[in-house]
């Protein structure tokens, strides 16, 4: 692993770069030293937020320069050799893949796209080695996405399929962004996943639409009162296909502000996963049938 | 209360921001124009951050229905009550009825209308700013509309000590059309070629017709990239990294055609490189700059950056002195 990179973001940030490319194992640790740094309450600084491989630390320079910020950080970086158990949060999130919404607003952005003459749904699939819709979308869901950061809007996840680099479903974003997506909106570019949290421009590839809010700025919502958005940086989201009725029914109920998320805590342990993943990852599933 | 009659091109309530909320994606907001704002609020003897109106390029109209206390900063801007010509930058009584309009913007592109008491719309996690993207805070998350009814506190000061206080003009920014803005460069600037980061310094930089409250494209020279395969997880462009925080004030260069400079509604990460990130004391420039007006921008190291910041403090507390609120900041302070 190269060394990490310490750099001035102006005069009221500090960017810390672990990798340039994306890795489970170096979110897991910086997911960490971010939690770490949010506990010791350091001064000067207002907030920490982690990426997918780096972190941006927001601070006051009048309270401590950046210059000293960055030998604390390091120091920090030099303790923490290891991640540790991280709270992560196993949330269930019914998706209707195929959608008419998603599909209608790939239709009107067509001239934007590598190959119009499919589905994004199909785009995605073709480019990774699918023909079946039902198989591709059974494999796609097998398994949780980690958020590996949580930012753009309020409420956007970036969510890596949790398997090997060389197994990661990938694919292009747009060659042109759209101008518009719909709110809810579940789509993939490079290799994450993400839900639309609000309506808005975009470039990912559309393959669904997600029947619950990720951002609720009006708290209809009980499990999100307070908090606005249901991403946390650490937690995992399960994805499961619906079809068209349950799609409805659970609209119904997040339109009558009783929807309530299906969310099961756990203590995940990243050495664990790192030794053997899929093992690891059906002990949670276990342990979680079992909550 | 203040009742809105015209509600000009895009009004927001705005205060000094949110902090602390980055981290879940939500932007600061706030005035863009920070000093213009702050100076506002002094002027008719609010604190800094009490709640005011960001008036975009043409202003709104609206009556008061309290005695209270007006000031009118930032750009240049036609502005009357009940139809008299008023000054900027200085404290204007208000009675019951008055009627209070704004133009079009002359010079600069933001004013701010500071009422004493402040505008007192609920705060949305610890602040009243205006978020339209994620509509959030202010009034509904949106901006103004006729017919809207905006709340307003009790003055902190008597209206009398503040009426008719002035900014000296020596301490008020000019307004440019053609703007030097300092910058800290880094980040993910080791990925583009050095000439074109020459470039990006050297170059006249013009403002397009998307700038606002999220950030300025600018149009310019194009950006190289250093050869070299693209990271694991990054996307197939060269202008693209692994998705990373993105600083207020950060300068971005998607598909390497454009510049971005991200203001207080940012987007607050994402994918593209970024090369730099405009001090936080020259982001007032920024917030005064209007399409096809020009930019440059000029190195600076993080002492520099310091000090420029440490600069725009004291030339506000000259006006805080200037005001008579300088004992009185003083005494609180002890």
């Amino acid at each position: 692993m190269s060394e990490t990179r310490y750099d001035y973001g102006g005069d009221e940030y500090l960017l810390v770069v672990f990798s340039e490319a994306m890795d489970l194992a170096i979110n897991f640790k910086l997911l960490s030293i971010c939690r770490e740094i949010e506990r010791r309450r350091i001064p000067g600084v207002i907030e920490v937020c982690p990426a997918n491989a780096s972190y941006l630390v927001h601070f006051r320079p009048e309270e401590t320069h950046p210059d000293a910020l960055i030998r604390t950080l390091k120091d920090l970086e030099r303790e923490i050799q290891s991640a540790e158990t991280l709270t992560s949060r196993l949330v269930d999130i019914p998706v209707l893949f195929d959608d008419p919404w998603t599909q209608e607003c790939a239709k009107r952005f067509a001239d934007r796209h590598q190959d119009p003459s499919v589905s994004n749904l199909e785009y995605l699939m073709r480019v990774n080695g699918y023909s079946s819709k039902e198989e591709f979308i059974t494999a796609y869901c097998d398994r949780p996405f980690w958020i590996s950061m949580v930012g753009f809007v309020p409420g956007t996840a970036w969510c890596y399929r949790m398997c090997p680099p060389e197994q990661a479903i990938q694919a292009p974003k747009y060659i042109r962004p759209r101008t518009d997506t719909p709110e809810r909106a579940v789509a993939h570019a490079g290799v994450f996943l993400c839900i639309y949290p609000v309506q808005g421009p975009g470039g990912y590839q559309l393959i669904g639409m997600s029947a619950v809010p990720v951002y609720d700025p009006e708290e209809h919502l009980p499990d999100l009162k307070g908090r606005y958005i249901l991403a946390n940086a650490g937690d995992r989201w399960q994805f499961r296909p619906i079809d068209m009725d349950e799609y409805n029914d659970i609209r119904s109920e997040v339109e009558a502000g009783s929807y309530r998320y299906r969310i099961i805590e756990q203590d995940f342990r990243p050495d664990e996963y790192m030794r053997d993943p899929e093992h690891y990852l059906k002990h949670l599933r276990e342990e979680a049938a079992h909550a | 209360m203040l009742s809105i009659l015209e509600p000009g091109l895009l009004t927001t309530v705005q205060d000094l921001g949110r902090l602390h909320w980055y981290h879940i994606g939500m932007p600061p907001s706030g005035a863009l124009d920070n000093f213009a704002f702050r100076v506002g609020n002094l002027l008719v003897g609010n604190p800094e951050d009490a709640a005011g109106l960001e008036v975009t390029y043409s202003g709104p109209s609206f009556e008061v229905t309290s005695e209270g206390l007006i000031a009118v900063t930032g750009a240049d801007i036609a502005f009357t009550i009940n139809n008299q010509p008023a000054a900027q930058w200085r404290a204007h009584a208000l009675h019951p009825g008055d009627r209070v309009s704004l133009g079009g913007v002359r010079r600069g592109a933001r004013a701010y209308v500071c009422l004493a008491g402040g505008i007192t719309v609920s705060e949305r996690l610890g602040s009243r700013s205006t978020y339209m993207l994620g509509r959030f805070g202010g009034l509904d998350g949106r901006k103004l509309e006729a017919g809207d009814c905006l709340p307003l506190g009790t003055a902190h000061t008597s209206p009398d000590a503040m009426l008719g206080r002035t900014c000296d003009p020596a301490l008020i920014p000019a307004l440019q059309k053609e703007l030097e803005v300092r910058v800290v460069m880094g980040m993910c600037s080791h990925r583009v070629a050095p000439d074109s980061l020459k470039d990006f310094l050297a170059a006249d930089w013009e403002v397009s017709t998307e700038a606002d409250r999220i950030g300025y494209r600018l149009k310019g020279p194009t950006f190289e990239f250093n050869a070299g395969e693209q990271p694991f997880g990054a996307g197939a462009d060269p202008s693209n990294v692994v998705d990373l925080g993105y600083p207020i004030g950060s300068i971005q260069i998607p598909g390497g055609l454009e510049a971005i400079v991200l203001l207080n509604d940012a987007v607050t990460g994402g994918g593209y490189t970024t090369i730099g990130t405009v001090i936080k004391a020259d982001l007032d420039l920024i917030a005064q700059a209007s399409p096809g007006g020009h930019i440059r921008f000029h190195e600076v190291t993080i002492n520099e950056a310091l000090q420029a910041r440490r600069e725009r403090e004291a030339r506000l507390e000259l006006v805080r002195l200037e005001l008579g609120l300088f004992d009185q900041a003083n005494l609180l302070g002890q």
